[in-house]
Formats: C-alpha cells, structure tokens, sequence
C-alpha cells in the first residue's frame, strides 16, 4: 500500500502516477475500507437500539389518537373560543356525536376516553356511557341538548377546553406531569396539587441518594485503592481478586447476597441476636428501605470507583510523598498536599461513573428499596408494566436519559470516552 | 507501604495498622456478601442462617437439596438452557460486528470518529431501564417482542460497547510497523491481516466476547421488558423468584453463578497475562 | 388401519428428527399466573383437554402479571402471539372497551350447565364485560398469626386498631382495595363505600385513616409476600389473596388464621386476544375448560370459588389433602357475611388519580 518509492523530480509511483495523486487515492481506499468495516455495527446499533430509543422519545409527546378519533370534531375546533364562557356551538357536538358513533362501531373509542382519563378523572366512563347510548340520537332538534340529556358532563365547558387543549398529534401534558405540573383549566400551566406531587421529589431522591452512594465509595475506595497502588505488584494483584471478583459476580447474585444479610430473619440480625446485642423481637430493619439501597448498591459500584482510581494513583510517583516528608511535611499535610491533588483525577473519573450508573439503576432499589429507598427508575417501569400510562413513562424516561447524557458529557470531557477502561 | 522506614514513630506505627485494619474491613465488606451465601445455599433447612447443626459441622445440617431442586425444576431447566442459547447467539453477533467497528475505527484520520464512538458505545451509557422500555415499544411494533431473535438482538446491541471499547483498546497500543512491514515484505493485505493483525487482537477480541457473553447472562432488566416467559432467562428466574421469596434454591442458583464468574475471572487474567507477553510488555 | 399406522410412524419420525418438537402439533399459548395457580388449571384444564385432543399442545407463559401491558402493545402492533390470557375484571374491561380482545358469545361458545341452564345465566352478572370468561371468583382478605394476640381480631377496624392489636400489618402498594377497607374499619357500611369514596371529603377520610397505621405498614406487590412475612413473624395482619393463605394454613401448616370480614371479593377469567394465532382452537378450548366440571375441578387444587352457579354444589375434597374445600371457599355463607363488591367501573374512572395521590402519599 505504502510502496511508493521513487526518487525523480515529480514524485511518481512505480506506474508512474504521481504520488499525490496515488496517495490521495490510498487514503479514499483506506477511509472507505474503514468506513465499510464500521458501517455494518453503525446500522445494526441504528435498528437494534436507537430507533428504540427515538420510539420512546417520541411516546412521551405523541398524542395522534384524539386526531384520529375525533375527525370531525378537531378541524371546527378553531370556530369555537375557549376562553370565552359559551359552550360549543352546534355544529361541534353534532360532529362529537358522529366521532363517537363511528368509534362505537370500531370499538376505538375508548382508547380516547383512556386517553383523557389520565388527563381527568371521569372520562372513561364518560366515553364509555356516551358510546353506548349514543345510537339514541338521530336527528334531534340540538344535537347539544340531546348529548347533555345523555350525560350532563358534556355541558361542562372545562371538558371542552380539555378536548380542545388536547387536540393537536403532540402533547406536553406527559412532561407536565412528570415534573408534577397539569394546565388549568383556565389553560395556565401550574404545579399539581400538593397531595399529588411525587416525581421532583423522586428525581431528587434518585439524585441525592446516587450521591450519597458515589460519597460511600470514594470513603471506601480510597483507602483500599491506595493500598492496591502503593503495595508491591504480587501482593496488590492478590488483593485486587478481592475487587474483581464482585465486579464479575452476578448484579442479581449480589442483590440476593445482600437479602440474605440484611433481612429481618437474616444472617445480621441473626448474629446480632445470637451474641445479645438485640433481642429476638426487636430485630432491626435493615432492608426494604433507604438503608437495603444504600449498603447493597455501594456494594455493587465500589469496583467502579477502586478501578479507575487504582489506575490513576498507579500513575503518582511514590518519590512526591518522600520529597514532602524528607521537606519536612508531616504525614498528613504530605497526603493532602500532595497525593490528594495528584489523585483527585481519579476520583473524579470513578465518581461521575458511579453516579451516571446508580441514578439509572432498577433491579436493586426494586428488590431491597421498599418505599422508601426507590428511584426514578422504578417508577417508568411501574407506569410501562403496571399504570400502562406509557406517554408519563416514556415523559420521565426522557429527562433521565437527558440527565445522562449530560452527565455522559462531562464525563467525556472530563475523562475522555477512549479511555474508558474495562476490568 | 511494604515496610514501614525505621525513623516510623509509635504514632505512625498505629496509624498504619489502624489504616490497614480499616482496608481489611473494606475488602471483608466487598467480599463477605458473596461468600456468605455459598454455605447457605448447602443448608439443610429453608432458613437464611446458620443453625447450630451447620455450625458444628455437623454433616447432617448441610444438604444438596436446594442443588437437587433447582437442577429438577422444569422453570430452572429452561432457564439454563435459554441463557445459554440467547447469550451464545448475541455473543457472536457482538463480537463480529463490534471487532470489525473497532478496526474501522482505529484506522488513522477516521472521519467524526469521537462522535461515532459516542453513538456505538451509547447502549453502555443509558440506563438499562430506558433502553428496556424503548425496545419493548419498538421491538413489540416490529413483531420481536417476546421471541428469541427479539431478545438476542437486544442484548447483542447492548453487548457490543463491550467487545468495541476491549478491541480498540488492544488496537491503541497495536505497532502499525508490524503491518507495515509485512506489506512492504511482499504479503498481500489479507495475508497480513490473518497472519499480523488476527493473532495480535485475538487477546482483546476474546475478552469482548467474555464481556458480552457476561453482559447476556447476566442482564435482566431488558429480557423483563422484551422477553416472554418462553425467553425466560436464569436471572429472570431468579428476579422473579427473589421478588416473591428468597428461597434457597436461588442461594444455590446464585453459589453456581459465583463459581461460573470466578472462572470468567481466571479467563480474563490469563488473557490479560498473554496479551502482555504478545506485545513484549513485562507484567507490571 | 394401514393408513393410521402409517400416520403414527411419520408422526413419530417427525418427533425423533425434530428433537422433540412435534411439528404436527398446535401449539396454544395460554398466558397465567404461575406457580400454584397455573398448576390448578394445568391439572383441571389443561391436561384433560390435552388427552381429549393430542394434536394440541398447551404452553404455559407465566407472564400474567404484565399481560395487559404485553397484550397492549402486542395488538396494537399487530403482532399478537398470545391464544388465551388469564386477567382480572378490572383488565378485561378495559381491554374489551378498546377493542384488544375478542367479543364471546357465551350462550353459543360456551357449555351450558348440566340441567341446560345456559351459560350467560350460569355465570351471571360474574359476566362483566362481553370479552370475559370467569373462571374463579377470589377475594383479597386478611390473614394473622393466632399466637400473637390473646384474643383475635373479627373485624377490619380490628385490622386499624394498633393499640387492641400491636404489630405490622401487610398491605399491597396500591390504591385499590386499601382506600375501601379504610372506610369500611371508619364505620362507613360496605354498600356505600364508593359513594363515600366519589366525594373528596371521602377521599381524604380514607387517606386520613391509613394515616393512623402507615408507620406500621410492610408494602407488598406480590401476593406471595405476605404468607412469607406472616410465618417470619414481619407482620401479624396482611391481606392477600385467599388462595395463599389456604396454602399457608392448610398446606404448610402455619399458626396463621383467615379473617374474612370485609374481604374484597375480585374475578379472574380467560380472554382471547385480537389477533390470536389459533382463535377457533381458543374457543374450542375455553368450551371445555369452562364447563361445569371442569370449574369444579380446580377448586380441588386451590380454595377459589367456580364462577358458575352450577359448579357449586360439585366442589369437593382437597386433592391432596383431602380436606372438604367447601368452607374455604370465600363465597362459603360463613365466610361472605360482610363483603365489599369491587366496582371495577368506578376505579376504571378513578385509578389515575387515586393510585397518583396514593404514590404520592407512599412518598411522602
């Protein structure tokens, strides 16, 4: 590939074209072989996870459903003034009264009224009464008063700003949600009642918790990273089985672990009651709250802080502690002075890792977080799995993965992602 | 650190055994949880202690029931054998796709090369959960929901940033002299590659592989999401079975997983020693 | 004879080549709850239907608990792969209001009952939506240990009573169920609980009594849970399914009692799936495993009551234990005399805003 060797005035290859030329050529070839190579992964990664992702980004603003059932009803929409204090006119309830005809023979229209049930409570069985007596309604004299005749809510004009609010194929309501803010009925935006509100305080919870957790292993990193550093090679490589070993284990193998400890009838509370600390009925709760999360998932993130701040440490002369002490330092403003700057990299590394993973996590505040001790995390899952508010999921989904990515950010600027270093 | 200097005072001498003590009590910490669950998951009665039996060493408080009952239930036998299949399979589409990226990628004057690394290793970076949940929308409105190829795609998107970051990093400290000079000794590309590049990444490309073999066997937040009970893996097993009651068996099922990953271990650090010895480099 | 025997051999040829997968076979897949559940059905429906018809093989799938998120989104991609899913009332309506699973004929795809009662009057008003086959009536209910208080609790304000009954009570994180006993223990009567409940003065006296025990509460999400908890002796009071305490006292012979004042009574039943990939082989199915015998049958191997009347009078000894199933079942008149009917209606309206104000209250 690189053969050109020559040694005339214009430089040419053995075949005699010019080597610019020749060269620029090679490194077309070269960039499209390596373009070529990457392509396959490139697009395997675009189908198998981003179009995923971008599927999730889009739920939490989709709203296409009320367009598609309502088709009559939306476009006269424009003709009738919300903020006025007249219901609407003639013309849009008896395009209701068709749109949910239409949706009663398909079957369809439901999904609206579930739709909007997560906006106001009511409207499911609004929807569900409306189709099916709806059939009654042929060609009265008000198709207004007939509907009202049918359920009194459709003269309530709160309900009609409601639908109107809502007719366009994206919604911010999810969003709103999520951060625990609905629009009035005035159509200002305003916080949820305060009964009602939970998400700020669980993104918060995830946050401070995950950095409580990123404070627990850098306290206990730390020493036991330096120790790996500054022992020699065959007696740190022995020790660093210790780190590796539950770095390779099972996340649910550690979880379990952790449950057998921890629990009520657990091996702790047991040996603790055994040599009379506590008494058999006042066994201490351990588990199934803030402390289960705290002490299992420092346990599971701990290597990822020793290992980048090993290699960091690795890199600090041993000579700077002995310059400081021989300068006259005591042990201690040595350490601060000069190994704790010279280290501070590495935390920083560690740290940021272990936070970008605790506040994504899920298994573990599931299986050992109570109440008490759950994240963010389990919260999408619960309104994927269990709610089936899939647009409030995908909403809160979407300022986590956006919390990430800005971390991700700061981590690659910090650290750079080529050095990303595995094991 | 190894031998504390003469002029050590009384002082430095307590603190320095103070520290170690408090590093001894961090690894105990680190390692105690794992091991504690292999003598239990042996106990003869379904409790999470030691009796006295056990204690005493008495043969008759240990027992391989829970071993027995796990390796005779057909929810189990399925599991094992579906781990192995899923994982199998997504390890080798992420190891093939992610090592051929990675020499693309190493290649010199690579065009937005951060940026595509970014976009490749991203699977890594956003939290399982919302992955889970991305997959299941779209993987359901594909028609890959609840079926094998569905779950081994996913977990082979998620296994590559493995096998990319392992391979790239063997290939940064990779002596392109190597392969210039076999070029420049005649052999044609292929032939340099095959005898050249292959055995020097073969080290990285085996440990992406174990990196990805572990990340399937081990995952089980995606296979909940895009997974159906016929997909049910060894950890969906297990979630399910701590989320109702820690039984032993799940001890035993967790005492044969830590065994399974001490082997990793072992794999890995070999590994590690013959790719230094490959590239000249003494162990450290 | 000829022509069988030569079906038989490529029948079997088929089986030995393909390791085991007989391709010969359908394959129906039936989405349950698992564990001793599924087991009962397996036992009075599955494997007699299975002899009946070999050509039908039926696959179990434990995925129940998320079945109506799974099924959701499996129609709407038009991809279903599920024939038969096992869900509670409260799922199969909405999934029937929206045109996710299939509308029955009860009187023509169902067996009537044997003295030819047909079977939308067999069944009832248990029929809650035209999608639903109930298979078993159960009821969410109270379970405690008999060694902890010198005299047992009766009544559900016994449950909210910490003072007369010390310890921690189990309950299930969710709105529903836990906001109707509130009441009921307030003095409110069963028959007017969701009238108390449709006012926000009802609200939050619901809210305002679980406030007196929400510091001594363990949250469950399964119901496996609470049996556990109540043998570890976590909690003395726990509700849960009826079936899982019958299993805890009668099987595993635990110091645990049934209290059955107040309990919640729920349905649980089969639904077809839009879409399903062997509809007709469904039905066929359902015909059989809904019949009377067959809803007798499973109360052999679990304590939930048949959802037809006709079934009643069948129920018989325990299968194993040989116990008379009848007393335990939750529609025995000893146990039934004050129950709280769920209104699955009233919550389809009302789940949203409830279960967020119950989160938030969880977390506050």
């Amino acid at each position: 590939m690189t053969d050109q060797v020559t040694t005339q005035e214009v430089l040419t290859t053995a075949d005699g074209v010019p080597l610019k030329i020749s060269l620029k050529r090679a490194m077309r070839k070269k960039m499209i072989t390596s373009l070529l190579l990457v392509t396959p992964l490139f697009l395997f990664i675009l189908l198998t996870f981003l179009m995923p992702i971008t599927d999730m980004l889009l739920r939490s603003v989709d709203n296409k459903i009320v367009g598609e059932l309502l088709p009559r009803t939306i476009p006269l929409f424009s003709g009738w003034d919300e903020n006025g204090q007249e219901l609407p006119g003639e013309d849009i309830y008896r395009a209701m009264v068709e749109d949910i005809k239409e949706g009663a023979e398909a079957k369809t229209i439901l999904r609206l009224g579930r739709r909007l049930n997560f906006e106001r409570s009511g409207m499911s069985s609004l929807f569900r009464k409306s189709a099916r007596t709806i059939k009654r309604i042929e060609q009265p004299d008000s198709y207004k008063a007939a509907m009202i005749k049918i359920d009194k809510r459709w003269g309530d004009i709160n309900l009609w700003r409601l639908i109107k609010r809502e007719r366009g194929s994206f919604t911010n309501s999810h969003f709103l949600s999520a951060i625990d803010r609905q629009s009035n009925d005035d159509g200002t935006i305003g916080p949820k009642p305060e009964y009602k509100q939970i998400y700020i305080k669980l993104f918060v919870r995830t946050m401070t918790l995950s950095l409580l957790i990123t404070f627990m292993t850098v306290l206990l990193g730390y020493p036991i990273s330096y120790l790996l550093a500054t022992l020699p090679t065959k007696i740190s490589n022995m020790l660093m089985i210790l780190v590796l070993l539950p770095f390779w284990t099972s996340l649910l193998v550690r979880t379990t672990a952790w449950i057998a400890l921890l629990q009520k009838e657990g091996v702790i509370n047991d040996l603790m009651v055994a040599i009379g600390i506590i008494s058999n009925d006042h066994r201490i709760v351990m588990i199934h709250n803030k402390t289960g999360t705290i002490l299992a998932m420092t346990h599971i993130l701990l290597p990822f802080m020793v290992l980048p701040l090993f290699s960091v440490m690795k890199t600090i002369p041993v000579s700077y502690m002995r310059a400081a002490r021989s300068l006259g330092a005591t042990r201690f403003t040595a350490f601060r002075r000069i190994y704790l700057p010279n280290s501070i990299p590495g935390i920083g590394a560690g740290g940021i890792l272990v936070f970008i993973l605790a506040i994504g996590y899920y298994i573990t505040p599931e299986l050992v977080g109570g109440v008490s001790g759950t994240f963010i995390s389990n919260m999408i899952a619960y309104h994927i799995q269990g709610s089936l508010n899939w647009g409030l999921g995908a909403a809160l989904g979407t300022l986590l993965l956006m919390l990430v990515l800005a971390l991700y950010i700061l981590y690659d600027k910090i650290v750079g992602i080529d050095n990303m270093k595995l094991g | 650190m190894a031998k504390l200097p003469p002029y050590t005072t009384t002082g430095g001498y307590i603190w320095h055994y103070t520290y170690l003590a408090i590093c001894g009590l961090i690894f105990l910490f680190l390692i105690f949880p794992i091991l504690v669950i292999v003598p239990l998951s042996f106990n003869a009665i379904p409790y999470f202690s030691f009796t006295e039996k056990m204690l005493s060493f008495d043969p008759e408080g240990y027992s391989l029931r829970w071993y027995i009952e796990f390796l005779n239930s057909l929810n189990w036998q399925g599991a094992i054998k579906n781990s192995f299949i899923i994982a199998i399979f997504s390890t080798i589409i992420s190891t093939f796709l992610g090592t051929l990226a990675a020499l693309g990628l190493s290649r010199p004057n690579f065009p937005f090369k951060t940026t595509i690394m970014g976009i490749l290793i991203s699977p890594m970076v956003v939290p399982l959960i919302i992955s889970a949940a991305g997959m299941f929308f779209f993987y359901s409105r594909i028609g890959l929901q609840g079926t094998f190829i569905g779950v081994i795609l996913a977990h082979a998107a998620l296994a590559t940033p493995f096998v990319l970051i392992t391979v790239t990093a063997t290939l940064v400290g990779f002596d392109r002299s190597l392969t210039r000079s076999a070029a420049t000794l005649g052999a044609s590309p292929t032939r340099t590659f095959f005898k050249i590049t292959v055995p020097l990444i073969t080290p990285g490309v085996i440990s992406g592989a174990l990196f990805a073999f572990v990340t399937s066997f081990d995952e089980v937040v995606v296979i909940l999401f895009v997974g159906s009970y016929r997909q049910r893996t060894i950890p969906w097993q297990m979630f399910s079975g701590i989320r109702e009651q820690i039984s032993p068996t799940i001890l035993a099922v967790a005492t044969i997983l830590t065994i399974l990953s001490i082997l990793m271990l072992t794999a890995m650090e070999l590994l590690r020693r013959r790719n230094e010895r490959m590239r000249g480099m003494a162990p450290k | 004879m000829n022509k069988v025997m030569k079906q038989m051999l490529i029948a079997i040829m088929l089986v030995a080549f393909t390791g085991g997968i007989a391709l010969a076979e359908t394959e129906m897949v039936i989405v349950s709850w698992g564990g001793a559940y599924t087991m009962s059905q397996q036992k009075a429906y599955h494997e007699p239907y299975m002899k009946l018809h070999p050509d039908i093989k039926i696959i179990n799938d434990d995925s129940a608990g998320t079945g109506a998120a799974k099924l959701r989104a499996q129609v709407e991609a038009g991809n279903v792969t599920w024939d038969i899913l096992d869900s509670l009332a409260a799922d199969a309506i909405a999934l029937c209001d929206e045109g996710l699973i299939e509308e029955i004929n009860h009187d023509v795809d169902l067996a009537a009952a044997p003295d030819g009662t047909p079977a939308s009057k067999d069944f009832g008003d248990l029929i809650v939506c035209p999608c639903y086959v109930p298979t078993i009536v159960y009821s969410t209910t109270f379970g405690y240990r008999t060694d902890k208080f010198a005299t047992p609790p009766t009544t559900i304000a016994d449950v909210f009573n910490l003072k007369k009954f010390p310890g921690k009570r189990a309950l299930q994180k969710s709105a529903i169920d836990n906001l109707e006993w509130a009441l009921v223990a307030d003095g409110v009567d069963v028959t007017k609980v969701y009238d108390v409940l449709s006012t926000p003065e009802g609200v939050d006296r619901a809210f305002k009594k679980l406030d007196t025990i929400k510091d001594s509460v363990v949250w469950w999400s399964k119901g496996a849970q609470t049996p556990q908890l109540l043998a570890d002796g976590e909690v003395v009071i726990g509700s849960t399914y009826n079936g899982r305490l019958f299993q805890a006292i009668a099987v595993e012979k635990q110091p645990i009692a049934m209290l059955w004042d107040a309990q919640i009574f729920d349905l649980d039943g089969f639904v077809i799936p839009k879409g399903a990939p062997n509809k007709d082989e469904a039905l066929k199915y359902l015909k059989f495993a809904t019949d009377t015998q067959r809803l007798a049958d499973q109360a052999k191997y679990i304590s939930y009551g048949p959802a037809r009347k006709s079934s009643a009078p069948m129920v018989g000894k325990h299968a194993e234990l040989g116990i008379d199933m009848k007393p335990h079942m939750p529609t025995a008149p000893a146990n039934s005399k004050r129950i709280v009917v769920k209104d699955h209606m009233w919550w389809a309206d009302n789940q949203v805003e409830l279960t967020e104000r119950f989160n938030a209250w969880l977390a506050r």
